[in-house]
């Protein structure tokens, strides 16, 4: 029924119920593009958090495998961590931030990469120095998945945002403003119906006045026409009425 | 002639370090060790030793550098309570020791000092047997110059650093080659002054430090292979007291590949079998030079009236602490295929 949900408020015009019909279309195009959109990027969602898992298990496996080698430096060569740090005067991984585009939507992509040369390479020059380098492999591959994790995260919270607010506007359109329209011009068209209706009505009756009155008028005209007949059957003399009157004599 | 006056002044002292040297671990301690499932499972099992409740106070969860800091704490106090009782020549014996832990303590600060780091962090992180009176005074220095003649004032390292740097080259060399240079130094004037001491401490220190400076050779070898360290520069760093001197080091310094190390090892059996190893094995260089060192160490023990016994018991008890301490890394990563890489001592 017209009356049933929610409409827009507005005159139910054949005006109107044009642009809500247009509005109708909009939406349904708009629905179905976003729609599309977010499948897309649940499709690169899911993608994202298989690698992500994949990543996380590697990351695993690598940190166990660098902080082992870690423990084996200390073996060899003590503890070196402060020495290593103190010599180190600018870093020598470093992050690139990249953006990439994914159906409308910036994801940031980290990328790892060397730069300069290697500054610790005499640490450990008269004891443990290949277990050093050996360690310094090692935390250089987990540092490079721990980049592309960082990445993976990042587009993973962004595009979980993302596919949220999608969502949120697919099913607006779908549950809210597309059935808001179609109330809406339903409404409109049991207006207009209505008015017609009620102009179809008026009209009977102007026109049922009217032959009313027709009818009355040719009663009444027929009556005096009937009158005159059974008086005089000679048509009526205009002067007639004033024979009757005494003649006037001067 | 030595037995009859040893004793007079430092007979004491051999007692008590032979007597801490009967509480090394043992094989079987090891193995007990090596069975345990947690670091508390591990403290137990070690206050069963000699460490006793060294880690009683110790909060849980247990880290492993506590283990080590507290395992190096005990040996540092067996150490000073010898040096507080020696007497000369033993004491400057004992000195000569503490000069290599000096060594990378200076040099801890000295990069410190340069990059305008925290000093008191610093101090706090200097190996306890390295630390000298005047050590805290390098840390006032602002500018390189400064820091050298403070060194020269102040430290007991002043002849080395006067015999192979100058103010300038702590500026401008790697830091690890000044280290190297220094520890040369060291060596050679530790290796002098044993040999004056002359009798059984002549030749068992002889040996100990022929092999450390035969290992500082190779390692330096090993490790400046495809680095920027020309020839020239690895050669000034090879001591010139070791077995390999001058034709062995001569042949090193000359190196291009780990194939020419080898070969130019080839005339020295003992070193010749450290190379002796299938490919793929979980035993490295260092495990088998550190196995040597044991050897060697442990050696001393079979002479008597000799000061070999104290550097001795100092090199057993640091190997002990780096087993106790791998096998405790074994035990909290998990890794434990390779718990019994540890070196067995006795």
């Amino acid at each position: 029924m017209s009356g049933a949900g929610p409409r827009f408020a507005i005159f139910p015009t054949r005006m109107a119920l044009t642009t809500m019909k247009n509005r109708l279309k909009g939406a349904q195009t708009g629905h179905s593009l976003l729609k599309r959109k977010s499948e897309a990027l649940a499709m690169r969602f899911r993608d994202i958090v298989r690698k992500i898992d994949e990543a996380k298990r590697k990351m695993g496996k690598i940190m166990q495998v660098a902080n082992f080698s870690y423990a084996e430096v200390m073996y060899t060569t003590g503890d070196i961590g402060y020495q290593v740090r103190e010599g180190v005067k600018q870093a020598q991984l470093k992050v690139r931030a990249k953006s990439e585009n994914v159906s409308g939507v910036q994801l940031p992509a980290f990328e790892m990469y060397v730069d300069g040369q290697n500054v610790s390479e005499l640490t450990g020059l008269g004891r443990g120095g290949q277990q050093i380098q050996k360690c310094k492999e090692t935390y250089k591959k987990a540092i490079e998945v721990l980049v592309e994790l960082a990445s993976l995260q990042t587009a993973f919270v962004i595009l979980d945002e993302v596919i949220k607010v999608t969502n949120r506007r697919v099913n607006a359109i779908e549950h809210v403003i597309i059935p808001k329209i179609e109330n809406t011009i339903k409404f409109i068209g049991s207006e207009l119906d209505e008015a017609d209706r009620e102009e179809f009505y008026r009209l009977k009756k102007v026109q049922g006045k009217k032959k009313e009155r027709l009818a009355a008028e040719t009663a009444a005209r027929e009556l005096i026409q009937g009158d005159m007949a059974s008086d005089d059957a000679q048509p009526n003399n205009l002067l007639n009425e004033y024979e009757q009157d005494p003649d006037v004599i001067f | 002639m030595e037995a009859l006056f040893f004793n007079v002044e430092d007979g004491f002292l051999e007692a008590m370090v032979r007597g801490y040297k009967a509480g090394i671990l043992t094989n079987s301690n090891y193995q007990n060790l090596a069975q345990c499932e947690t670091l508390d499972d591990l403290k137990l099992q070690l206050a069963a030793t000699d460490y006793g409740n060294f880690l009683q106070n110790e909060p849980s969860p247990l880290a492993t550098t506590t283990i080590a800091d507290k395992a190096r704490e005990t040996l540092v106090s067996h150490f000073q309570y010898i040096r507080a009782n020696a007497v000369k020549p033993l004491s400057t014996f004992l000195d000569f020791i503490t000069y290599s832990y000096m060594i990378d303590n200076t040099i801890l600060l000295i990069t410190g000092t340069l990059h305008e780091r925290d000093t008191n962090e610093l101090l706090e992180r200097c190996h306890p047997l390295g630390l000298f009176d005047g050590i805290a005074a390098l840390c006032i220095a602002t500018n390189v110059s400064e820091l050298y003649s403070t060194v020269m004032v102040e430290s007991p390292l002043a002849p080395y650093f006067e015999k192979c740097l100058s103010a300038q080259d702590l500026d401008e060399m790697n830091i690890e080659i000044i280290r190297n240079t220094l520890y040369k130094a060291y060596l050679e004037d530790f290796y002098i002054y044993c040999q004056t001491l002359g009798g059984p401490t002549a030749e068992v220190m002889g040996e100990i430090l022929q092999f450390e400076a035969d290992r500082r050779v190779i390692n330096i070898t090993l490790n400046s292979l495809d680095t920027e360290l020309s020839k020239d520069d690895r050669n000034k760093l090879f001591p010139t007291v070791g077995r390999l001197y001058p034709e062995g080091t001569m042949k090193l310094a000359r190196a291009d590949d780990s194939d020419q190390v080898r070969l130019a090892l080839d005339p020295y059996p003992d070193y010749k079998q450290f190379f002796d190893e299938p490919v793929g094995s979980e035993r490295s260089l260092e495990d088998k030079f550190f196995e040597y060192e044991v050897h060697l160490n442990k050696r001393s023990f079979t002479r008597q009236f000799q000061y070999g016994v104290f550097f001795a018991y100092l090199k057993l008890k640091e190997q002990e602490i780096r087993n106790i301490v791998w096998i405790a890394e074994c035990i909290a990563q998990q890794q434990k295929e390779r718990i019994n890489s540890y070196i067995t001592i006795f």
